[in-house]
């Protein structure tokens, strides 16, 4: 009893008081941006070192769909052009706003003009989702959990992940959708009743990810599902998915 | 001699490998007979006309590792090695699923993961043959392939006996993608690296380090005693950080809330530890062949101790209090047990093995890198219960923080490396095995002529121990099952590939 005690104390409090406003390490990579000094001639080092073939250059644009934090291309660039911040808020609703070209990084957020106003005026205060992993790696699933942890708990927004397809509002899916997990993913998707948010987390759902080139994958359904939130990362760390989730169902219409 | 001994982490001739008539190589496997020697791989590989068939027999007491070939024909039918060895069914019908090859006699014969290069493309996930019962007392419960949280597919079907548990059959496959295949396609070694990372996101050091250590056996480059102990430091933290998850859930499944968020609270100090290191929670970038890219600085190693005493006391408190409560203890207790000589029979390694009383850890019995210069005391736990495999985490723990602190004062300071070196030896192969909290990962791989990888070949211990969750449901009740399967925690994607 006495020792039950104890450890209760020193438990104490753990939660973050606000997740949308605490900051990350300096350390963390988050939302990359570029520097306004200019490349050199002929140059493609960072296209040639990433992994998952997220860059083009001229112009210069890095798809965050496909990047994986790797930060191969910041230390490949001589004139430290790229520069991954900490800035872990990296939700969006479009696709056109995760390629981050020069000045534009302050695009990556919900575009309020394409949010469903079904998705505020009924899930604005009560979000319950199912989760479907599609091949993924078990790390965004690790980072989905945590975000339902002592410390991140996004249940204080009535965001909550639940068992059954039938009580959820929608899907939240991870991975790069295999051929074997296709079956699950439309089956999940046609249980959820209206209005039925579509989240696709983490580069490998967004993109293939690292496993874009594989002959395993069937991504073609992703075009009749239409996602509603796009959560980039690998994986996104869980203030990453709750602003995310929170930018979009607490839109100002 | 029918194999050649290597150790841990060789590089050999691909033409140094006996190649053996398939009735020799199937008599090599008699080496099973003796406990101190367990299959770490068996694969088969297309050469122009004929399959050759790889074999990996480790002796864990004289730390060496017999490696053994045979060439055979397409189409051929093979005698097969399960009903003598039942821990090789999954190695014969992974080999069984993708050539054409048939094993003769195999009592299991099931298509193990269905990979998108199988050869019998007609045989799909949905059409998976279950064992079954005809019955009026008996009925099968299916569960999956999704299940009630956040965790990947798998499908379990169970035939039971009102509440009793007779038999249970798990089936895989839905997260496969190909890993092996993407290793060869890209030769790239930072993507190799990227993708090592992404076979399993529990296991990024575990993985990332048997590919390194892989890497830098072939091209002849090792890495300084300094950078071998950040990684070992580096997969302790690993193992620290995920059997405190795991106690965590374990405690979610028998309602002792408490233990759910302390233990969760504490994990995150260790991910948030990799964070601080490396920008990753879970350690992704740390860790790259020929590399050392987040070297250990004097502040960092500060940051560390503050955090591991932060954690240490308030681990110990808590798990003690745990292990002291009577109605968890009552849920553990004797509950999902796995005897030794299942786990013998069945060729368990990891944690599924020293629960069950069979040392093997890999650390011990074929060290790699700074494992070679320290010793590693195994716990080893005998009951096989769900409750041997709470504790087993909770002493690993204590064992590793006593590990990583002892590291750190020998620790010197160490620098950024870059070696651009990628050339890899040609005709060589090379195998690594690295004791991941989980188990025993083994990653083995053929280069060709040109010094170009021609095969990749991954092992999870999941490979393994997915049998052992459905050995210890047995006669238990089907409400167990989920604290069972907890107890293991056993990897999806590890196993699918």
């Amino acid at each position: 009893m006495l020792d039950g005690l104890k450890a209760f104390f020193h438990h104490g409090k753990r939660f973050i008081p606000d997740p949308t406003k605490v900051s990350l390490p300096e350390s963390f990579t988050g939302l990359p941006k570029f520097i306004s000094t200019p490349c050199l001639q002929d140059c493609s080092l960072c296209k040639n070192v990433c992994p998952t073939r997220a860059i083009t250059t001229e112009p210069l644009r890095l798809a965050l769909d496909s990047c994986i934090f790797c930060l191969e291309c910041q230390d490949a660039c001589p004139e430290h052009k790229i520069r991954f911040t900490n800035n872990y808020k990296m939700g969006t609703n479009q696709y056109e706003r995760l390629q981050i070209a020069e000045g534009k990084e302050n695009l990556v957020c919900v575009n309020p003009a394409l949010v469903r106003n079904e998705i505020v005026r009924l899930l604005g205060r009560s979000l319950k989702l199912r989760l479907v992993s599609a091949g993924s790696c078990n790390g965004c699933e690790l980072e989905l959990n945590a975000a339902g942890n002592v410390n991140f708990d996004m249940g204080r927004y009535g965001i909550e992940f639940v068992a059954s397809p039938r009580h959820a509002d929608g899907l939240v899916i991870t991975g790069p959708i295999t051929e074997n997990s296709l079956a699950s993913v439309k089956l999940t998707y046609e249980a959820i009743p209206s209005p039925n948010v579509v989240i696709l987390v983490g580069a490998c759902a967004l993109s293939g990810g690292v496993f874009k080139e594989s002959l395993a994958l069937r991504r073609e359904i992703l075009s009749e599902l239409k996602p509603d939130l796009l959560v980039p990362g690998c994986p996104p760390h869980p203030l990453t998915f709750i602003n995310a989730i929170l930018d979009l169902i607490k839109t100002k219409v | 001699m029918n194999y050649i001994s290597i150790k841990n982490g060789e590089s050999i001739a691909v033409n140094s490998v006996p190649v053996l008539n398939y009735q020799e190589f199937y008599n090599v496997f008699d080496l099973l007979k003796d406990h101190e020697n367990h299959c770490i791989n068996y694969f088969a590989v297309n050469e122009a006309d004929t399959i050759r068939l790889w074999a990996m027999i480790a002796n864990d007491r004289e730390h060496t590792i017999y490696v053994f070939s045979s060439n055979v024909a397409h189409n051929s039918k093979l005698k097969s090695l399960t009903p003598k060895y039942p821990g090789m069914h999954v190695y014969e019908r992974e080999i069984a699923e993708v050539f054409h090859l048939q094993f003769e006699e195999s009592e299991w014969d099931k298509p193990l993961r269905f990979p998108f290069n199988r050869n019998n493309k007609e045989q799909t996930i949905e059409k998976y043959p279950f064992y079954s019962i005809e019955s009026h007392e008996l009925h099968e419960v299916g569960v999956g392939p999704i299940h009630a949280g956040i965790i990947e597919p798998g499908h379990f079907r169970f035939i039971c006996n009102g509440e009793k548990v007779l038999h249970l059959e798990i089936q895989l496959g839905y997260q496969h993608r190909g890993v092996e295949s993407l290793m060869i396609q890209n030769q790239n070694i930072t993507y190799q690296t990227k993708l090592a990372e992404s076979i399993s996101g529990d296991t990024v050091i575990g993985n990332t380090l048997a590919f390194a250590n892989l890497i830098e056996s072939l091209n002849g480059k090792s890495m300084s005693t300094s950078v071998e102990i950040e990684r070992a430091i580096a997969l302790e933290l690993e193992r620290i950080a995920i059997h405190t998850g795991d106690l965590s859930a374990l405690c979610t499944d028998v309602a002792y809330q408490f233990g759910t968020v302390v233990f969760q609270d504490l994990r995150t100090i260790i991910i948030n530890t990799f964070l601080q290191w490396c920008g990753n929670r879970f350690a992704r970038k740390l860790i790259h062949p020929q590399m050392n890219k987040y070297p250990l600085t004097q502040e960092l190693k500060e940051k560390i101790l503050n955090n591991l005493a932060e954690y240490e006391s308030r681990f110990n408190e808590m798990a003690q209090l745990m292990f002291n409560i009577p109605s968890v203890l009552a849920r553990f207790e004797n509950v999902g047990v796995v005897t030794t000589q299942q786990a013998l029979d069945m060729m368990f390694v990891g944690m599924a093995a020293r629960t069950s009383g069979v040392e093997r850890d890999i650390r011990k019995s074929h060290p790699h890198g700074f494992y070679q210069h320290t010793a590693i005391d195994p716990v080893v736990l005998k009951n096989g219960d769900v409750k041997a495999r709470a504790q087993l985490r909770y002493f690993e723990i204590v064992a590793s923080l006593k590990y990583i602190k002892e590291w750190l004062q020998l620790h010197s300071s160490s620098e950024k490396i870059a070696h651009s070196n990628n050339k890899l030896m040609p005709n060589s192969l090379c195998l690594t095995l690295v004791e991941g909290w989980r188990g025993e990962l083994c990653h083995v791989a053929l280069t060709d002529a040109k010094g170009n990888i021609m095969h990749y070949k991954i092992k999870d211990p999941s490979l393994h121990n997915w049998f052992a969750l459905a050995l210890a449901v047995r006669n238990n009740d089907i409400s167990d099952f989920p604290i069972c399967n907890k107890s293991f925690d056993l990897s999806y994607c590890g196993f699918d590939l």
